[in-house]
């Protein structure tokens, strides 16, 4: 534990897991209080060359994660969330801004950014793809601490990460490979994993997508669950926005590469003010007028000028005040922060 | 319309002969599609529901062995032989799979593989194959222009309405779309179950529905069966079914997909513990009371099987007791 350097600007906080878990029972991993900025993305751009354009994948985003809340990114796919999840994991080296972590640039030294992916852990959608399908439960739970040379007992932490996922009595699960357990088994081994290493973020891109409808519930309450008793943040990556209801405390819609509207979860899904998000919430419900949008998100190599979502907007097609439509047509919103809708229209008077 | 169904299946029973002995996937289904209508059959992975989908078009491995019968217009389809079957399979009854990029041929073009059914099963169309493939690509809202890319150069969404356009390709009377927007965002799912409804309707075709998605199925469809353990546990007119389930299963299934707004729901999400069953040791009694919220003592011994639980709706549970009557 000795290992891991702490910044001395931060507020203590005795972390559960360690102190409870580990030989020593003392933890110096210190996080900021309860709803300070952890982990946080500053006007960061991810481009790739494509062709002779640039898909300009994240467009200049501010987003930022809180201690001990629960951030879902919701979206259509190709909008950029996953490959902002992957800056913010520094898995993606970003072309403009910077990824923020508990109040300093992400590290770019090896030492450092070890120490960053031991706290920020990555939980993928598919938690078959994910674990090695010869090693055992143990193994895999396991290999993350030797990886990071954590000194306790193994057996002992092993044990405790998988009684956190749900995973009791783990003594039954630790021999057993993933083909004998179910997927929501699987995608707690996974979890696991990540809680081993007494993490303080957790992303989670799409974490139910692959299971089971009766199971999906019991996964989402193992992750609000963690929020509570471990005070665990977590970024979940999704297009589902019942998901959203279910735990998330804010949520933010990305479409082309921006975020164009963030805010508290239940201001957000209740009283949506984008068209966007207002047609992707009238879809996800089983009742109700439901606005289907045509075709698909345009190609990130080629975002419209002006408002990047007029092409599809059946606000701006229904009409708007011509002085709103030239502004939807040539004027690029701006960048937004803490909450916030980007929209030419929200606020102008209906024609 | 003549009174027989479109497909109806009695008393089917599908049992997969394993090395560990056999396994019985589908326990008793009696099941109806008529023409213009949609069925939903909602589950989860392992209830049996695809492989009770398979058997219509006999595309089950050989370890299967059904019983009872599956009757499409009227014929037994374990009746028939190699060129019947033929003629049957694209041109009477087609089914969408999920993953259109595992089904997709991914080195020919999308105008060759929708092409492909029409020129073995569909005989000469009026105007000539590629009109036929134009039109179809036209009919499922894809642009003319994409018809020569192959399967990698297109969305996820795109692909699935390739796999709708094969399906459409022979105009059969009944399509089996297993889990056809699973792996789609919201949006694109929408336009696809919208594109899906418009061909029932305008086409009279009968469409059976596979999803774990209660919301998806109740959008689309008007019948809901839900599929536990091999066996339908309910039956009914699917937004009934959704909004007011008897069985609690269904009420497991409904509640995992929450209404947005509904308080109840809000950081509570809901689920049920355990994993569903593995068919080759299904539980005694009721299978699904190890999971069972509502569980009494004689679920571990009764199977109760599905009693009519209110106007045209079935329920296989013992807190049904008389019509109308449910808990």
């Amino acid at each position: 534990m000795s290992r891991i350097v702490s910044d001395t600007n931060r507020t203590g906080r005795v972390d559960d897991v360690s102190q409870t878990g580990k030989a020593d029972g003392v933890s110096e991993n210190s996080a900021p209080a309860t709803g300070e900025e952890l982990l946080a993305a500053r006007a960061v751009s991810v481009r790739y060359p494509a062709g002779r354009g640039v898909v300009r994948a994240v467009d200049g985003v501010n987003l930022s994660l809180r201690a001990g809340e629960i951030l879902a990114l919701v979206g259509e796919s190709g909008c950029g969330k996953s490959t902002l999840a992957r800056a913010l994991l520094g898995l993606q080296p970003v072309n403009a801004g910077q990824v923020v972590f508990d109040g300093r640039a992400l590290p770019s030294s090896t030492r450092g950014l070890r120490w960053f992916r031991r706290r920020a852990q990555l939980i993928l959608q598919d938690p078959t793809g994910a674990l090695n399908p010869r090693h055992t439960v143990y193994e895999a739970v396991a290999e993350g601490l030797r990886i990071h040379r954590i000194p306790g007992d193994e057996r002992e932490l092993v044990a405790k990460a998988l009684a956190h996922a749900g995973l009791r009595p783990p003594e039954r699960f630790m021999p057993a490979l993933p083909s004998e357990l179910s997927g929501g088994q699987r995608q707690r081994v996974v979890i696991a994993g990540a809680l081993a290493l007494d993490p303080m973020v957790l992303v989670a891109d799409e974490p139910v997508a692959s299971l089971d409808a009766s199971v999906r519930g019991e996964i989402l309450a193992l992750l609000l669950g963690l929020r509570g008793e471990l005070g665990l943040s977590a970024l979940v990556v999704t297009h589902d926005l019942g998901l959203a209801w279910n735990i998330a405390d804010r949520v933010a819609v990305m479409y082309l590469g921006r975020i164009v509207e963030i805010g508290d979860a239940v201001d957000v899904l209740t009283a949506p003010r984008h068209p966007y998000t207002r047609a992707l919430l009238s879809v996800s419900q089983a009742e109700g007028e439901r606005i289907v949008l045509t075709g698909e998100p345009p190609d990130a190599a080629r975002i419209p000028v002006g408002c990047r979502f007029r092409p599809r907007c059946p606000v701006y097609a229904a009409g708007l005040p011509d002085e709103v439509a030239n502004r939807c047509r040539t004027t690029d919103l701006p960048v937004l922060g803490e909450t916030g809708v980007a929209c030419h229209a929200v606020g102008a008077p209906v024609q | 319309m003549s009174e027989t169904p479109l497909l109806e299946f009695r008393g089917v029973g599908i049992d997969y002969v394993t090395h560990r002995g056999v396994v019985p996937a589908v326990r008793g289904v009696d099941l109806t599609v008529d023409a213009g209508e949609t069925l939903g059959l909602a589950g989860e992975s392992g209830c049996g529901k695809s492989t009770l989908a398979l058997s219509v078009l006999r595309l089950l491995p050989a370890t299967a062995k059904v019983s009872g019968q599956v009757l499409l217009d009227g014929a037994d389809v374990r009746e028939l032989n190699w060129g019947q079957l033929r003629a049957v399979r694209w041109a009477g009854a087609s089914v969408v799979f999920q993953g259109a990029m595992h089904a997709l041929n991914p080195v020919q073009r999308i105008s060759d593989q929708i092409a492909e059914p029409i020129l073995i099963h569909g005989g000469r169309p009026a105007g000539g194959v590629s009109a036929r493939v134009s039109e179809l690509l036209d009919r499922v809202g894809l642009p003319k222009g994409r018809s020569r890319a192959y399967p990698h150069e297109l969305s996820g969404g795109q692909r699935q309405r390739v796999m709708i356009a094969m399906a459409l390709a022979c105009e059969p009377r009944l399509i089996i779309a297993d889990e056809p927007t699973t792996a789609l965002d919201v949006m694109v799912q929408a336009q696809v179950l919208d594109l899906l409804a418009e061909l029932v309707a305008e086409a009279r075709v009968g469409l059976m529905m596979i999803s774990h998605d209660l919301s998806v199925l109740a959008r689309t469809c008007q019948r809901l069966a839900v599929m536990y353990a091999g066996r339908i546990v309910e039956h009914g007119p699917a937004a009934q079914v959704v909004r007011a389930p008897v069985h609690p299963y269904s009420a497991a299934l409904a509640g995992a997909f929450p209404t947005i707004g509904d308080v109840a729901s809000r950081l509570a999400p809901r689920g049920l513990p355990g994993d569903p069953p593995d068919p080759a040791d299904l539980p005694s009694g009721c299978p699904f009371h190890p999971r069972c919220p509502k569980m009494r003592d004689e679920c571990t011994e009764v199977d109760v099987a599905l009693r009519v639980a209110g106007p045209d709706r079935d329920a296989a549970c013992v807190l049904v007791d008389a019509p109308g009557v449910s808990r």
